[in-house]
């Protein structure tokens, strides 16, 4: 049985997506709040987290979007196995479907070109929505994940091409430096993405992966996991709390993802995801579509 | 003014425009809650009004300005929708970005009051003591709870950059917001930052960092 994709459906798959993910936050990061609020010491702290939790739930409510950023858009898709796609049809199909998101919400287009500035009110431009394609053969279908990247955790972007000779503690170092450098500006409680080896592009890129992952996920290699646990706990010593207000709350956690890379190369990079985690995703079958997170 | 002192803290219910007294009263940790009118402005807004010369229509003198720009949809406009616009999702952005613009958002234009997310640094810190101006902070990305607060958008001016337009809302009960940096010297985001500078060692010794 094979799915063939059709673009029609896509486009609706992809408007939905955006529009799901602007206001409904994933279980995983409500329970993320439900944690950090439990061990909060901070009265200011405290008070933030309940604000941000009221939020969640006045969203739902309202049905109304959780933050008013909505995003660089993001799509990463898929392709499982029985799959027939025009990947160029599924691309545009992608990108009209966010358009579409954009003017019959309507939602505010946040997408500019970059050096006219100019704002064609459609969250679309060049290169963008951002699009990646990846296979995978664990399960027969399409997925499409949506990101709408948030502008204040993405201005915390950084990247050490650090070298042999620095080891791990330079890694170790730059990932809290970061943090103790973004201050409040993340909108924290963050997820804090750390991407670790690889070519400088790539290990930008496993930054966003890391910091987009679900939280309660692991890094699938074990030193990576190591390290990711030993820099949670070190990253919610600093005490930077909530909206850079104070208190024990800097972040979810800290995910790190992992690239083999060069004998003369110890590249690091930060991407940080603000407590705003949104995500939304839809797996398309024969049987339809179904929508999670 | 409407204040009620509970502990070190006071409330205060502020009727927009606000005097000089009532903004030099206020101090860190405070908190604040604005009724009446209040701007929304935004990075494309202050570079449109500080480097390129443009003017506003609108009195800002002794208001507040909210760093935003928020989703709206266009509607016919009516008593309810003056301006031709309703709001959907009003938040607030990063103020970082705009720390250049306070000193002349006080001077050029009376704004008292600066709200935003994530904190401004010594330059505002320092228009803020001269001029008479506090930051108050929002909760960054509870804009779902912050849209509750606005009845309407009032008009709005230099719409040609939408959405980073200036906007004027209308607001009633938009708070409470803490007083994060004061007119007298005091901000919430040094007293923390410099704290957590202070525990860098110890984080990096928990991690085994030898050098």
């Amino acid at each position: 049985m094979t799915l063939r994709v059709d673009p029609a459906h896509v486009e609706r798959v992809a408007r939905e997506l955006y529009i799901r993910a602007l206001k409904i936050l994933p279980p995983d990061v409500k329970r993320g709040f439900d944690r950090l609020a439990s061990r909060e010491t901070d009265a200011t702290a405290r008070s933030v987290l309940a604000t941000m939790k009221t939020n969640i739930a006045v969203a739902e409510a309202n049905d109304n979007l959780l933050c008013q950023d909505t995003g660089i858009p993001i799509y990463n898709v898929t392709i499982g196995r029985n799959v027939l796609v025009d990947g160029v049809a599924l691309t545009a199909a992608l990108r009209q479907g966010c358009e579409l998101a954009t003017r019959e919400h309507p939602l505010r287009s946040s997408i500019v070109h970059p050096l006219t500035r100019r704002n064609d009110q459609t969250s679309c431009g060049i290169r963008v929505p951002v699009i990646y394609i990846a296979y995978a053969d664990d399960f027969d279908g399409l997925r499409i994940e949506m990101i709408p990247k948030g502008s204040g955790s993405e201005n915390n972007t950084f990247l050490r091409m650090a070298i042999p000779a620095e080891g791990i503690d330079a890694i170790k170092t730059f990932v809290v430096d970061c943090v103790l450098d973004a201050g409040g500006r993340t909108c924290p409680p963050t997820i804090v993405g750390v991407g670790v080896g690889g070519t400088a592009d790539l290990c930008v890129h496993l930054a966003k992966i890391a910091a987009t992952r679900p939280l309660e996920s692991v890094c699938a290699d074990a030193d990576g996991a190591a390290l990711e646990a030993q820099l949670s706990q070190a990253v919610n010593m600093l005490g930077v709390g909530p909206q850079g207000l104070g208190g024990d709350a800097t972040a979810f956690a800290v995910h790190v993802e992992l690239a083999a890379t060069h004998i003369t190369m110890n590249p690091v990079a930060v991407n940080m995801q603000c407590h705003s985690a949104r995500r939304a995703s839809a797996v398309l079958t024969e049987d339809g579509v179904v929508y999670g997170f | 003014m409407d204040s009620e002192r509970v502990a070190d803290v006071t409330h205060h219910e502020f009727s927009m425009p606000v005097t000089d007294a009532q903004v030099r009263a206020l101090h860190v940790n405070d908190t604040v809650t604005l009724h009446g009118l209040l701007f929304g402005i935004r990075d494309a807004t202050q570079i449109a009004l500080f480097d390129r010369g443009r003017t506003t229509r609108f009195d800002l003198s002794g208001h507040a300005v909210v760093h935003t720009a928020p989703n709206v949809e266009k509607v016919a406009p009516s008593a309810m929708h003056p301006a031709g616009y309703a709001p959907v999702c009003v938040g607030t952005t990063t103020s970082m970005r705009m720390e250049r613009f306070t000193r002349p958002l006080l001077s050029s234009l009376g704004v008292r009051i600066v709200i935003g997310k994530g904190g401004l640094g010594a330059s505002s810190l320092a228009a803020f003591r001269e001029l008479g101006g506090v930051y108050l902070a929002l909760v960054g990305g509870a804009a779902a709870l912050e849209t509750t607060w606005i009845e309407a958008i009032e008009d709005v001016d230099l719409d040609d950059l939408h959405p980073e337009s200036l906007w004027r809302f209308r607001v009633r009960g938009f708070g409470p917001l803490r007083v994060a940096m004061d007119s007298h010297g005091a901000s919430l985001y040094d007293t923390v930052n410099g704290a957590a500078r202070n525990r860098r060692a110890a984080a990096l010794a928990a991690l085994g960092v030898k050098r």
